[in-house]
């Protein structure tokens, strides 16, 4: 079986599904939620790389060089603001952020 | 291929800010500490500077850097609402950040990085602009709600803003990568010429997880529940700047988007367009009813008050679009003035704010009690105040465009708004005096009151408004 773009697509959709799913289903530690996020991010990146062979065309990944670059910066200030929230809360479960509701 | 001094003029206000914030940052850093209120001070001038710079005669349009952004009248227009956000909140924040003992230098810089990034995103003319933009402007935007880093509330405010900003970014990315790959280019224009005439499935669902990302910075329902928490927990000048600024840009760029690019699906968006307008009007004016924290009840009002400038939208015409401009005028004007009168509100040497507190101010502090009171009003859109005007210059297109059931639905859940609002008034008017307020510097009562003179005072001389809308719209098209 040739593997065609359609293959590629399915894959990412696939991540980002899941990448989803465990920001929504996880209640344990919000480490977990980081690490979707990523994995959001890196099937956005299969779905730019994958258009931009078959279109011929460079702009796709120039676009997930410069969304590389923007997810460091966003883990980095996620696990700083991680950090300020476990020093107040002393806790980082994902059922103990319920400081403010309603 | 324009010459560069052409690029570099149309992105001064940018440069100054993006440069400005630099400095600023190395100044602060060497003076480890001493006097840290210069930079708020030179913050403030360099955002001035960039506002005065928007009034440049420079021709109608430029597309430049390659055609990832431009310059027109539509944007210099949301620049203005977005500079003026990031500047008053940020006279706003001096107070009250050195009473509360975190008027640390990175606060101003970290606005100005964030406005430098609302402006690009204002500005941007395709896919890859419109993300740098939006990313500037969030990662900046976390470290602010979180930055009272000593407070359980703040920095849970942080927390949640960031998963769920985080999500809606990737949302918006997974959107634009199926854009770009079934319309074969990232430029919006480029997008527009893809899709005229044949319209794939992958656009069309691009496009759904492209307004979902933005429609999360706009904070409009099913993508509010950041925005309660997040207001009530961030301190307030941070609230306050929340409420005005980012809203106007991303109100502006999703505008751009849908006009620029995707008038080949018009029925697709016009759908979601509608569906997430009405959500927001009904949850804005039912869910506030219950709230006694003033900044809660703002958060609500606010998702309110995006429902409502989305009918604007719906119609897709130049009517609609100036009316959603004239609309982002006034609800800049109407929360900056709420958000200075919350910022009055200080019993003894602690913030307060419940409406409780309110209680019987009329007695104590009457100037003050009579200007919320008209800002109370004209939010819930009572003529012949601006508010009112902002809500009928919205309503009207969608009218001639046969909208008659949104605009009908609109203006009953306006009235339901309405309660709470004037349950404000009663409580300031009629209820027996709770603590008088501490005065206040001068430049948080000079807000509150250019706020509502521009309120009450928009039906006397409402041309320089509509005018510059009118030519921002036209712009657009």
């Amino acid at each position: 079986m040739a593997i065609g773009l359609n293959q590629y697509l399915i894959v990412a959709a696939m991540l980002f599904t899941l990448g989803v799913a465990g920001i929504i289903l996880n209640r344990k530690n919000i480490i977990i939620i980081l690490m979707s996020v990523e994995l959001i991010l890196l099937a956005v990146n299969i779905n730019l790389v994958a258009f931009s062979t078959f279109l011929g065309d460079l702009t796709g990944q120039i676009f997930s060089l410069l969304i590389l670059t923007v997810a460091a910066a966003e883990a980095a200030i996620g696990l700083a603001v991680l950090v300020t929230y476990f020093r107040n809360r002393g806790s980082i479960a994902v059922e103990d952020i319920n400081v403010m509701k309603g | 291929m324009t010459p560069i001094s052409f690029a570099l003029a149309h992105t001064l206000p940018e440069l100054i800010l993006a440069g400005g914030a630099l400095v600023l940052l190395m100044l602060g850093a060497f003076r480890a500490g001493k006097g840290d209120w210069i930079i708020s001070e030179l913050a403030i001038g360099l955002l001035g500077i960039a506002l005065l710079t928007l009034f440049f005669p420079l021709e109608g349009k430029a597309l430049i850097w390659d055609g990832a952004f431009i310059d027109d009248t539509f944007g210099r227009f949301m620049k203005g609402l977005a500079l003026m956000g990031a500047l008053v909140s940020l006279l706003l924040s001096r107070e009250y950040m050195a009473r509360e003992k975190i008027d640390q230098f990175e606060f101003p810089v970290l606005i100005l990085l964030a406005t430098t990034g609302m402006l690009m995103l204002i500005s941007a003319q395709n896919l890859i602009g419109l993300y740098l933009g939006l990313e500037l402007m969030s990662l900046a935007l976390y470290v602010v709600a979180a930055f009272h880093r000593d407070n359980v509330r703040a920095s849970e405010a942080g927390l949640k803003y960031f998963v769920l900003g985080a999500l809606s970014s990737g949302m918006l990315l997974y959107g634009s990568s199926l854009i770009y790959g079934f319309a074969g280019t990232v430029s919006f224009t480029g997008i527009a010429d893809a899709i005229h005439g044949n319209v794939s499935i992958g656009v069309v669902f691009g496009l759904v997880f492209l307004l979902a990302g933005l429609a999360f910075k706009m904070s409009m329902v099913p993508f509010h529940m950041w925005t309660p928490d997040v207001y009530e927990g961030a301190p307030t000048p941070v609230t306050a700047f929340f409420a005005s600024a980012p809203k106007m840009a991303a109100v502006a760029i999703t505008l751009r988007i849908i006009i620029t690019a995707f008038p080949g699906v018009t029925p697709q968006w016009q759908q979601i367009v509608v569906f997430m307008s009405l959500l927001s009007m009904a949850l804005g004016s039912f869910a506030a009813i219950g709230q006694t924290n003033l900044k809660r009840l703002m958060a609500y009002s606010s998702i309110g008050h995006m429902g409502f400038a989305m009918v604007g939208l719906v119609p897709g015409t130049e009517q609609g679009i100036r009316g959603v401009l004239i609309y982002m005028a006034i609800y800049l004007t109407m929360t900056l003035g709420a958000f200075a009168a919350l910022l009055s509100m200080r019993v003894g040497e602690r913030y307060v704010e419940t409406i409780p507190d309110l209680a019987g101010l009329s007695r104590t502090n009457g100037s003050m009690a009579f200007f919320l009171a008209m800002t109370m009003f004209s939010l819930a859109g009572i003529p012949p105040l601006a508010g009112f005007f902002a809500k009928l210059y919205v309503f009207q297109p969608a009218i001639d465009a046969g909208f008659y059931w949104l605009a009908t639905i609109g203006v009953l859940l306006s009235v339901v708004s309405t309660f709470y609002y004037l349950r404000i008034v009663k409580v300031i008017y009629f209820d027996a005096p709770a603590e008088a307020f501490s005065p206040v510097k001068r430049e948080v009562t000079g807000v509150l009151w250019v706020a509502s003179f521009g309120i009450l005072l928009f039906w006397v001389y409402p041309a320089p408004v509509l005018t510059a809308a009118t030519n921002a719209a036209k712009s657009l098209f």
